[in-house]
């Protein structure tokens, strides 16, 4: 009988299942890789298999062009992994395929999160709480300060601005991946049916949603609309696109940013943002902390964002937590 | 309250000048009495609530919040007021009082005692939402920084009411917070505050580049430009104030100004130190970095008095013995003006005199021959013209010297604000600090943002993104390869500049896209212009 956990390690470029000879979100390409969800930090190409979900095998095909070893798994799917190790898939709630997996072994279970979030979220069913020995959670959103507004809120003040400037365009930074199609379905949810103007860089990813059953409305390509027409209405760009000399092709935009670090003024001005709208796809930190909870783990171990306060959290309620200093994960999709 | 951080919020996301005003008077058409007569207030600066310190507030979230995590958060967002409002604990009851309107929270902050505080303030944080307490907190600690300056804050008051700025800027002086006789006349028509009174700051009257005109000098009088600062010496009733040219009281700098004026009156000067320039024509004045040591200075130490003795020289004269002078026509201020010297001290009071010349072309070569540092150019100004506020089209025109001309070279480009946010239209650029055949490197010498056309900046902005070599979030760094003619007033040491000298309004002159970077100009032509 080996130690308890000793066939899970934590190495710096993944999570390795040792009997299986699998990883789970590797940093870089191995043989056999389980993958939680498409954001390019997770979903890494040039693996021998990759096993994940219909649509986050879908968003990887997209994005490196082949779908040579995938392995497709339903949410609630049980696949066996060889050397007495199962990985079940779980929603998690953070962008569409994403999903937290459940991996059994000798009556030791396992959850990892991937990225996730607890939020009602119209393009992925949500997450599940999923009872566990060991938690491995993300924590980017990990400090007290992070309380995410309800996004009806964030989604009123985006459509009052466009109301109150119907000379210009509102453009919204949101990441290509998840937060741009979460803002767009949550317009729609709000009632605004106008057409929405898209960065080039979004439309394949808009198509994907729609043919997974993401209802998106009428979006049409800034490259292909007359400039006047955009005024008084919204457009959706990637991040990095804002400021960029692509702008200039739109009517005197209103630079808006969809993002959990709009929550800071500080970093709202730092990149000109005019209307900063805190809407994350990550847990914030009552989120992390009541997940936590939930779950009742026996140990918790942290893989990437702001560790040490969600540690110290762990430390003050009497819990026990690890921080695993994984490289290679960042904040970019937040 | 909420109104009021709603506005202070929004500000914190607006850059362009104009979107700030259009806020600020919004906001005071809005806003009934007396919470917006507050916010002028809080927005100029006008307020002060000892009791309420930056530590304090640390006191009490260290009550409230582990202190760990409060030093984590603490570190991330970078401001103690932002980490408090955002961690601020919701009361454990819920509290059925409304929030409290600006007025209330002043009052209160206003009445707290370093004794009452840590009870009292927590009570106004729990009925606030976070931008609530956000604005609370900044109030109460002084450190609003809204990007918004008290001049900015009048002129969107002004543009509220449709009133003239030089009024509201010169009744504004005599009034307290919340300034309702201010909002009386301005909004509802009330006569205007007596001021005649107090020792107030009054607009300066000011000028209009010369640029290609030529003026006849039988109507117009000339007279030298002094490279000092503007200064207002005002005394009623026996009190002297000193106001710089935006109107801030610098009667704290300069105490021996204020010491020094014998009789009521309102004089129009430039405040200069005594230096080691002698003779000449500026008869003993420094040069304006002798000056910058005098300047905000809150206390000045009897060596400071003594080494850098101030003095006003004098231009005109708007009010004496409590007769206002300014719809006088120049002619007979400058008599009233040459009389009253006698009266006035020597080691504090000179005349800036005028200079005579037959016609306009002789004035030129006058011009050409000024070497003396202090001089910044020639005033022309109408004779018949009265003392009006502001830049009037034809009164008084500002003829500078030739700028000074270095060529630089291009080392980094930010991306402007507003209507620039898309364009790299700010520019560092430098000098080589030897031989630039022989390995030398660029020292960085000035920053500019002005002097080219549009088509200009779109050519130089395509430049900047072909040629990136590093980028720093919104700064990105070029190859060294693009030639600026930098136009400049005049450089002078520096401590705070790695290249060692700062220049005084550099200006992009033209862009050499044909001069090799290597045959730009060294840091040693540009120190040799240094005249400290
Ligand atoms: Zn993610
Ligand atoms: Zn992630």
């Amino acid at each position: 009988m080996s130690a308890p956990f000793s066939w899970i390690r934590p190495d710096p470029h993944g999570i390795r299942i040792l009997p299986a000879n699998a990883w789970i979100d590797p940093a870089r390409p191995v043989d056999r890789a389980l993958v939680t969800h498409g954001h390019a930090d997770h979903a890494r190409g040039g693996h021998g298999e990759t096993i994940a979900t219909p649509a986050t095998l879908a968003i990887m095909k997209l994005r490196y062009a082949t779908s040579a070893g995938a392995i497709p798994v339903e949410y609630g799917e049980t696949v066996a992994l060889g050397g007495g190790v199962s990985a079940t898939y779980i929603p998690a709630g953070h962008v569409l395929g994403s999903a937290q997996i459940l991996l059994e072994h000798a009556g030791e279970r396992v959850v990892i999160t991937g990225d996730y979030k607890r939020r009602a979220d119209p393009t992925c069913p949500p997450f599940e709480v999923t009872p566990c020995d060991v938690f491995i959670t993300e924590a980017t959103f990990g400090l007290p300060l992070f309380t995410h507004p309800p996004i009806e809120e964030e989604i009123a003040k985006l459509l009052a601005r466009m109301g109150a400037e119907p000379d210009r365009c509102v453009l919204v930074g949101a990441y290509a991946l998840g937060k741009a199609q979460r803002v767009i379905a949550e317009l729609r949810q709000a009632g605004h049916h106008a057409p929405i103007y898209l960065h080039g860089a979004m439309e394949k990813m808009c198509h994907l949603y729609e043919d997974f059953g993401v209802g998106l409305g009428e979006l049409r390509l800034v490259a292909d609309t007359p400039k006047d027409e955009m005024r008084g209405a919204i457009v959706v760009c990637p991040p990095s696109a804002l400021g960029d000399r692509w702008s200039r092709r739109l009517p005197d935009p209103v630079t808006a940013m969809a993002s959990g670090w709009m929550r800071v003024r500080q970093r709202a001005r730092q990149r000109g943002v005019e209307l900063p709208l805190v809407i994350s796809d990550h847990a914030d930190w009552h989120e992390l902390t009541r997940t936590v909870e939930e779950v009742n783990p026996a140990e918790t171990w942290i893989t990437h964002g702001r560790e040490e306060a969600l540690l110290r959290w762990h430390q003050l309620h009497q819990r026990r937590a690890r921080a695993l200093a994984l490289v290679g994960y960042e904040d970019e999709d937040d | 309250m909420q109104h009021f951080a709603a506005l202070l919020d929004a500000l914190t996301y607006t850059t362009g000048r104009n979107a700030k005003l259009r806020l600020i008077a919004d906001y005071l058409l809005a806003t009934p009495d007396p919470d917006r007569g507050w916010a002028m207030a809080a927005l100029t600066g006008g307020l002060d609530f000892p009791a309420v310190k930056s530590s304090t507030v640390r006191a009490l979230m260290h009550e409230r919040v582990d202190p760990v995590l409060w030093s984590l958060s603490r570190d991330f967002v970078g401001d103690t007021a932002e980490t408090a409002s955002l961690l601020w604990p919701a009361p454990a009851t819920i509290d059925v009082t409304p929030p409290p309107s600006l007025d209330e929270v002043v009052g209160r902050l206003s009445a707290m005692t370093r004794q009452s505080v840590m009870r009292d303030l927590p009570l106004l944080l729990d009925r606030l939402d976070e931008p609530g307490r956000y604005a609370l907190i900044k109030l109460a600690t002084g450190a609003l920084r809204a990007g918004v300056s008290a001049r900015l804050a009048r002129t969107a008051f002004a543009l509220a009411f449709a009133v003239p700025i030089d009024e509201v800027e010169e009744y504004w002086h005599g009034q307290q917070p919340p300034y309702a006789p201010l909002f009386a006349w301005a909004a509802d028509g009330a006569p205007p505050p007596r001021t005649d009174h107090l020792p107030l700051f009054r607009p300066f009257m000011l000028a209009h580049p010369l640029e290609e005109t030529e003026v006849d000098l039988a109507d117009y009088v000339a007279e030298w430009k002094w490279d000092g600062i503007r200064v207002q010496l005002v005394r009623v009733n026996g009190e002297t104030r000193a106001y710089s040219r935006s109107g801030d009281d610098i009667s704290a700098s300069f105490p021996e100004m204020v010491a020094a004026l014998p009789v009521d009156a309102v004089l129009d000067g430039e405040l200069l130190v005594r230096g080691s320039h002698q003779g000449g024509e500026s008869g003993g004045a420094a040069s304006f970095n002798a000056l910058q040591q005098r300047l905000g200075r809150k206390t000045v130490s009897k060596a400071m008095l003594a080494n850098y003795p101030a003095f006003v020289r004098l231009y005109d004269v708007m009010v004496l013995d409590g007769e206002d002078l300014r719809p006088l026509p120049w002619t007979e201020r400058r008599q009233r003006l040459e009389s009253l010297m006698e009266h006035l001290p020597a080691s504090h009071f000179d005349l800036s005199p005028l200079v005579e010349a037959p016609d306009f072309a002789a004035l030129a070569a006058i011009r050409e021959g000024a070497r003396d540092e202090a001089i910044e150019g020639l005033m022309l100004k109408r004779r018949d013209s009265p003392y009006v506020s502001g830049r009037r089209v034809g009164l008084w025109y500002k003829w500078k010297r030739d700028p000074l001309l270095v060529d630089c070279v291009l080392m980094y480009a930010q991306r402007g604000s507003g209507k620039r946010s898309s364009f790299y239209s700010d520019y560092t650029f430098g000098c080589w600090d030897g031989d630039p055949d022989q390995g030398a490197d660029l020292l960085p010498v000035g920053k500019a943002y002005s002097g080219f056309t549009d088509e200009e900046l779109a050519l130089l902005d395509k430049h900047v993104r072909q040629n990136t070599t590093q980028r720093f979030g919104p700064v990105r760094e070029t190859t060294r390869s693009l030639v600026f003619e930098v136009a400049f007033d005049s450089v002078h040491t520096s401590k705070r500049h790695k290249s060692g000298l700062a220049m005084r309004f550099p200006r992009i002159r033209r862009i050499r896209w044909d001069k090799p970077a290597h045959e730009a100009d060294r840091i040693d032509a540009l120190r040799a212009l240094i005249k400290d």
